[in-house]
């Protein structure tokens, strides 16, 4: 199902809706949610099981191609969740003319931290 | 247009004004759980950066995580995780559009209380048993 059918035809007609792709920003923040699930419960077992493993330990974990996968499309969910989150927030308590430099920081900030995240994962996979 | 908009008009009761109920609590505590898990978001990426820079960077961030704050750090984001994570799962199971009496909402609602409790503490419990304190 995609975002559009949650729409009325009407309203979709009329270009209706929360600054008409606000239903976007909300089924994005949903199905990035429904994709943290399992990863999250991945990710939490995975470091339960290798806490006092050591250096070499994690490093051969993050190497392993099904790890390198998980990891990524964990930051890349885990980011893009966390923008649309912040942002809903910061739309709620910011009302005063540093709404949208705050907006625009919170947006560049979450892509620069997924993007640190990505290279690195894929540093130590390829090293 | 002007006269209306001066005018003094009734404001609704401000938030603190009201009883904290289960609903409002799991409510505003699911966003600053979110919040919160936004920051050790960062600190997984800083993980992630240490161990691609080496065993001194990851060292030293393993000292941080094994120091008492570290621990407290790491025991709030536990709890975090699991509450965020069953309030979320709550609210997927509202946004398809079941749950709704007001029966189901305090069930589900003390069901994620309980559930992310009982998930941190068991987090721990196995935590504790694969590092050798356990039967």
């Amino acid at each position: 199902m995609s975002s559009a059918r949650m729409r009325s035809p009407l309203g979709r007609a009329l270009g209706l809706g929360s600054a008409r792709d606000g239903v976007d920003a909300w089924w994005r923040e949903r199905v990035s949610a429904v994709a943290l699930v399992p990863l999250t419960a991945w990710l939490t077992v995975s470091i339960l099981m290798r806490a006092d493993k050591g250096y070499a330990a994690v490093v051969a974990w993050l190497k392993l191609p099904i790890t390198t996968t998980l990891m990524t499309l964990l930051l890349i969910a885990l980011f893009y969740h966390t923008a649309l989150g912040l942002q809903v927030v910061i739309e709620d308590y910011v009302h005063s003319r540093i709404k949208i430099p705050v907006l625009v920081g919170m947006h560049l900030g979450c892509v620069a931290l997924g993007v640190a995240g990505l290279v690195a994962v894929l540093k130590i996979a390829l090293a | 247009m002007s006269s209306q908009s001066d005018r003094q008009r009734p404001l609704s009761p401000n938030i603190q004004i009201y009883r904290p109920q289960l609903t409002s609590v799991l409510s505003i505590g699911n966003r600053i759980s979110g919040i919160a898990l936004g920051a050790y978001a960062v600190g997984l990426v800083i993980l992630l950066v240490a161990v691609a820079s080496g065993p001194d960077a990851y060292a030293a961030v393993y000292k941080f995580i094994g120091s008492w704050v570290g621990r407290i750090v790491l025991f709030g984001g536990t709890f975090c995780l699991f509450f965020h994570f069953c309030g979320g799962i709550r609210h997927l199971v509202w946004d398809a559009g079941y749950g709704f009496s007001l029966r189901a909402i305090y069930l589900s609602g003390w069901t994620v209380v309980a559930a992310s409790i009982g998930l941190t503490a068991l987090t721990y419990v196995v935590g504790a048993i694969l590092a050798g304190y356990g039967p």
